[in-house]
């Protein structure tokens, strides 16, 4: 490919001298060379470029279509698959969602005129290139999501991971991610209630820092993103456009006369929480006020992917003068312009009437704006640099219709020998521990390795109470925010994954990561109501990745169905990948529920002396893809079996039970299995119990390490007050639910005490298990 | 003045007639963050909280005020050195430093508040970042030093409480002459028990100026001041949800003249 303008006529404008590729120009220079390639189009892509517009595009039209038109921003690789998630829609699931997938977050029906919106995004690559900056502004960006839908932010959740926890770049990473992370949010006054921290060498050269974001609005202060009403304004407000995160866009400057403009461009965005804060505030009075008719965030693809969203979603036209946006660079050229990431930004519509009340609140908070243009009946898409013309599109070819893929995809020729290859009996699996002193040892070195350790070194830096809303967080199984003062209203959130799991089996490791959040929610007090969902996976031009997200996409979609509960929103994150060795297919799923009143939540941690502790549930000999065999260095078979029916019945006892006053503690059991889940209730307020399991042996013909570290699913331990044991008993028993009684708690002995395993003090436990991230990361 | 959108409505508390006719001013910055929770703080305490804004230059009939915590203008320079110069804080410093009226104005300065004070030079010393570098969140024991400050009337000398600390620029430094100065005079209001979490100096954590009704800290008793939403401890059974209200209530009952 040779340079953009080659041939193109120079046009002097007033304000800056550009060469500036018009349409009139594209229209006269059919034959004109044009860097599709290095945009990341394909020849077919271009091509189809060319056939819509039935010209070839200008510089800043192409500009627009290859990053619309990328993996992130069209899904083109996943679009098929993901229509599952709208088509296996039951009438159940459909009862409370007020706005479905597709807007920038779905929308739940809380009840009491309130309405929540949530969604999980990715941020992987720029973390792995720019941990701090990365992370940061992937809070940035979902927070403006959940701005756009009109709602007040109200928490961040965020799910990590990371490489080995000994390479000597996980440090960087880690250090950061997790800064960045805390560094952002912390300033946007949101408290971080939550995710997960997972290290394995498959995500050394590719860490998923996803982040999730939960808001809240009345239902009359819905916004979507769409431009309706002709002559209505159209105004950017935030921050500045800068160079920031332009990556590809480089190609086109050749379009500049001078060589004096900065030669380098952080491909990475960088954040401005502060500006972010201001602007979530200033939105707020915008929606207050009703002075904005449709608002859009500004994303990936920046100013491209705003206009024509805006427009496409609309009355379907919008005119635009490019040279009215406020440049921190005034260097950059109108594709740049289109193109750049800037963080801190936002795009609305706003009728003549209201424009001197908008800029009253922009004046008020401080915030700079722009009036671009206004909205159109023309069905055209019109970008001007200085009243010449050099965009000209229906925006729904830049926005909607870029091109899908059925791309080629096998189940991997190495699954069934994976799968054939059982942890018990492994070469891994020899001197299983069974002594009372050995099974000590396992427990304590289980709570201490890197996936089961403390997370309070990561969470430590995240402010979790500000608002004063929060009544659960981390090291709790859900995130707990009250929604509304008078009534306690509020809601849960869980975000869940296994990527061992998926690597086994996806379409069963998906629904076991969707199985883990409900159950998460659930155990909380919560009721399960919806989900998000972040599918990171490797090349989807590897048939293999292809098989592994698309099955994923099916289980997910179907145990969706069994489990009665919605996808509303969320992500897909492609070529994840170390050098060419894909990340383990990670599904991060998100699920949502609802408390009538917070105040009833369910902690996980034990209390009070004396309380029946019950195990729910039933426990079988799977430990392929536990972290028992992961501590072993053994990942092979198949992972635990996936019961949905159980799942929801195991959900609505807990939530009953939370109800009604049953009781007081609950928490699920998942990776690290019954050893993990009861040093960790121990652990919460430093409370210990003494457990016996003989009955859970007997009845499931398990041994004593097999019922400590399996990973048998629908499983949980709850404390039941000694007055509501009859109820609590008789309840499961009516639901024909297995429960049983495993010990009491002891707040006097401070030793978590299990019959056939030797006396461990909590004082141990806690250094053993707080240890692990300090040593590695100071 | 533009009332701030808040989620749902005020907190339905029971009414203290006693002390709702006092006013409690509560500041918002750019960048401030925990405005709405010192609001709720004063609301739980049984007062009359009152948005005041940066750029008001008016304290309007307040009877009190609490400079909350965040990032006011993102604290990109030092902390609070730039909010230090918004219009309010002038009026602020007039009122409390008592040269309008012999009865000088109660302020209380949280974190980004205390940073604030410190800046406009009605607390002595300063704040740098936390001597390990990192932001910190955790539950924070403290020892009330000084129970005869205008926000801490309703607590006993020598009594520990707990409250949420969370901060990046926690240190608090003076010269060793102010420090002595300081604890000559009893104006070490808090110190921190246990565990210093940010290398301040003799664990200070929170101090006043000579007459007393100026006081600031860096941990957030307006975080703890409900039960089920304030310090859940790691280390015991809680309890301490509801430790922080003492400074909202000495600074109420004082107002309207029933402290002990």
């Amino acid at each position: 490919m040779t340079e953009t303008n080659s041939v193109v006529e120079p046009v002097e404008t007033s304000s800056k001298k550009f060469n500036i590729d018009t349409v009139e120009n594209a229209a006269k220079t059919p034959d004109t060379d044009l860097p599709w390639a290095e945009l990341g189009l394909k020849q077919n892509e271009f091509d189809e470029v060319v056939k819509v517009l039935g010209r070839r595009p200008t510089g800043a039209e192409l500009a627009m279509y290859s990053v619309m038109w990328s993996e992130h921003c069209s899904y083109k690789s996943s679009k098929n698959h993901l229509r599952q998630f709208g088509d296996k829609v039951t009438e159940e699931m459909k009862k409370d969602m007020l706005v479905g997938i597709g807007e920038n977050a779905g929308v739940t029906n809380l009840g009491d005129g309130w309405a929540v919106t949530f969604k999980i995004e990715s941020h992987n690559s720029p973390s792995f290139v720019e941990p701090y900056q990365g992370a940061a502004t992937g809070i940035g960006g979902i927070v403006r999501d959940i701005i756009s839908m009109g709602a007040r932010p109200v928490a961040v959740m965020d799910p990590l991971r990371f490489g080995a926890i000994d390479h000597p770049d996980t440090a960087r990473v880690m250090h950061g991610a997790v800064a960045g992370i805390g560094g952002y949010g912390n300033s946007l006054g949101l408290p971080n209630i939550g995710g997960e921290m997972v290290f394995d060498s498959v995500y050394q050269g590719n860490p998923l820092v996803n982040a999730l974001a939960v808001g809240v609005m009345r239902h009359e202060d819905i916004r979507l993103a769409n431009a309706s009403g002709k002559g209505n304004r159209v105004v950017l407000f935030g921050a500045r456009t800068g160079g920031d995160g332009i990556g590809g866009a480089s190609v086109l400057a050749s379009e500049s006369f001078d060589d004096t403009k900065p030669s380098k461009r952080p491909a990475v965005q960088v954040g401005d929480p502060f500006a972010e804060k201001v602007l979530i505030e200033c939105c707020l009075e915008l929606f207050k006020g009703s002075l904005v008719e449709g608002i859009q965030d500004l994303g990936a693809a920046g100013i491209s992917c705003a206009t024509s969203e805006l427009a496409s979603n609309g009355d379907g036209g919008m005119e635009v003068e490019l040279t009215s946006v406020l440049l921190r660079d005034p260097t950059l050229t109108p594709g740049e312009i289109l193109m750049s990431e800037s963080q801190e930004r936002m795009m609305a519509v706003v009728t003549p009437e209201n424009v001197a009340a908008f800029e009253a609140v922009m004046d008020k908070w401080a915030v700079e704006y722009s009036w671009l243009g206004e909205v159109t009946d023309t069905g055209r898409l019109i970008i001007t640099w200085d009243g010449v013309v050099i965009v000209d599109v229906d925006p729904r070819t830049v926005a909607h219709d870029g091109p899908v893929y059925d791309r080629p995809y096998a189940r991997p020729s190495w699954q069934d020998s994976v799968q054939a290859d059982s942890f018990t009996g492994s070469v891994q699996d020899t001197a299983r521990p069974s002594a009372p002193a050995e099974l000590a040892a396992a427990v304590t070195e289980l709570v201490a390795s890197p996936n089961m350790c403390s997370k309070a070194w990561i969470t430590n830096q995240y402010d979790r109470y500000v608002g004063g809303n929060t009544a659960l967080a981390f090291p709790d199984d859900a995130g707990v925010v009250r929604v509304d003062e008078e009534t306690g209203l509020g809601v849960a959130l869980a975000t869940d994954a296994n990527g061992r799991y998926t690597y086994l089996d996806p379409y069963h490791g998906a629904q076991l990561a969707l199985a883990e959040a409900y159950r998460n929610v659930a155990t909380s007090g919560a009721v399960p109501m919806a989900v998000s969902d972040c599918l990171n996976f490797g090349s989807p031009e590897d048939p293999d990745v292809m098989w592994q997200l698309a099955e994923a996409i099916r289980g997910l979609s179907d145990a969706c169905m069994v489990l009665g509960i919605p996808v509303t929103g969320g992500n897909v994150s492609l070529y994840n990948q170390t050098g060419t060795t894909p990340i383990h297919p990670s599904p991060v799923v998100a699920v949502l529920g609802k408390l009538d009143d917070v105040a009833r939540r369910t902690p996980s941690g034990w209390r009070e002396d004396g309380q029946a502790i019950y195990l729910l549930g039933t426990t079988a000999a799977e430990l392929d893809g536990s972290e028992w065999a992961n501590m072993r260095g053994h990942l092979g078979g198949l992972p635990p079996k996936v019961d949905l029916a159980t799942e929801r019945e195991l959900g609505e006892i807990l939530i009953n039970a939370s109800r009604d006053g049953m009781v007081d503690s609950a928490h699920d059991l998942s990776e690290g299995g019954l050893a993990a889940a009861l040093v960790e209730s121990a652990l919460r307020y430093g409370v210990g119990a003494r457990i016996a399991l003989q009955d859970v042996l007997d009845r499931d013909g398990v041994d004593l390490f097999t019922a400590l570290f399996s990973e048998s699913q629908g499983r949980a331990i709850v404390g039941v007050p000694r007055s509501e044991e009859v109820r609590f008993k008789d309840m499961c028993t009516a639901r024909g639910f297995a429960h049983t009684r495993i010990g009491v708690v002891d707040a006097a002995s401070g030793n978590l005490e299990i019959k056939g395993v030797d006396t461990m003090s909590l004082a141990a436990l806690r250094e053993a298990h707080e240890a692990t991230l300090p040593k590695y990361f100071g | 003045m533009t009332e701030l959108p808040l989620i749902g409505e005020a907190i339905a508390v029971a009414a203290e007639p006693r002390l709702a006719g006092a006013r409690i001013g509560v500041v918002t910055f750019p960048g401030t963050l925990d405005d709405r929770d010192a609001a709720r703080a004063v609301r739980l305490a049984g007062g009359t909280p009152v948005p005041l804004w940066h750029a008001d230059t008016t304290l309007g009939d307040v009877d009190a005020v609490v400079i909350p915590g965040g990032f006011s203008y993102g604290d990109y320079l030092r902390a609070g050195a730039i909010a230090r110069f918004a219009p309010l804080m002038s009026e602020i410093i007039k009122a409390a430093t008592g040269t309008a009226s012999s009865n000088p104005l109660p302020v209380l300065g949280i974190c980004n508040g205390f940073q604030i004070l410190t800046e406009s030079h009605l607390l002595p010393g300063s704040m740098i970042k936390n001597d390990h570098l990192k932001f910190m969140c955790r539950d924070q024991v403290l020892r009330v030093e000084n129970s005869n400050t205008a926000w801490t009337l309703d607590y006993e000398a020598g009594q520990e409480i707990t409250v949420p600390l969370k901060n990046q620029d926690g240190q608090y430094i003076a010269d060793e002459k102010v420090l002595d100065a300081l604890e000559a005079e009893g104006r070490v209001v808090f110190r921190y028990v246990g565990f210093n979490p940010n290398g301040s100096r003799r664990d200070i954590a929170g101090i006043s100026n000579a007459a007393g009704n100026v006081v600031g800290l860096m941990p957030h008793p307006e975080h703890a001041v409900e039960v089920g939403f304030g310090p859940q401890s790691l280390d015991g059974i809680g309890g301490t949800d509801t430790d922080g209200l003492g400074f909202f209530t000495s600074v109420l009952n004082k107002i309207v003249g029933g402290n002990k």
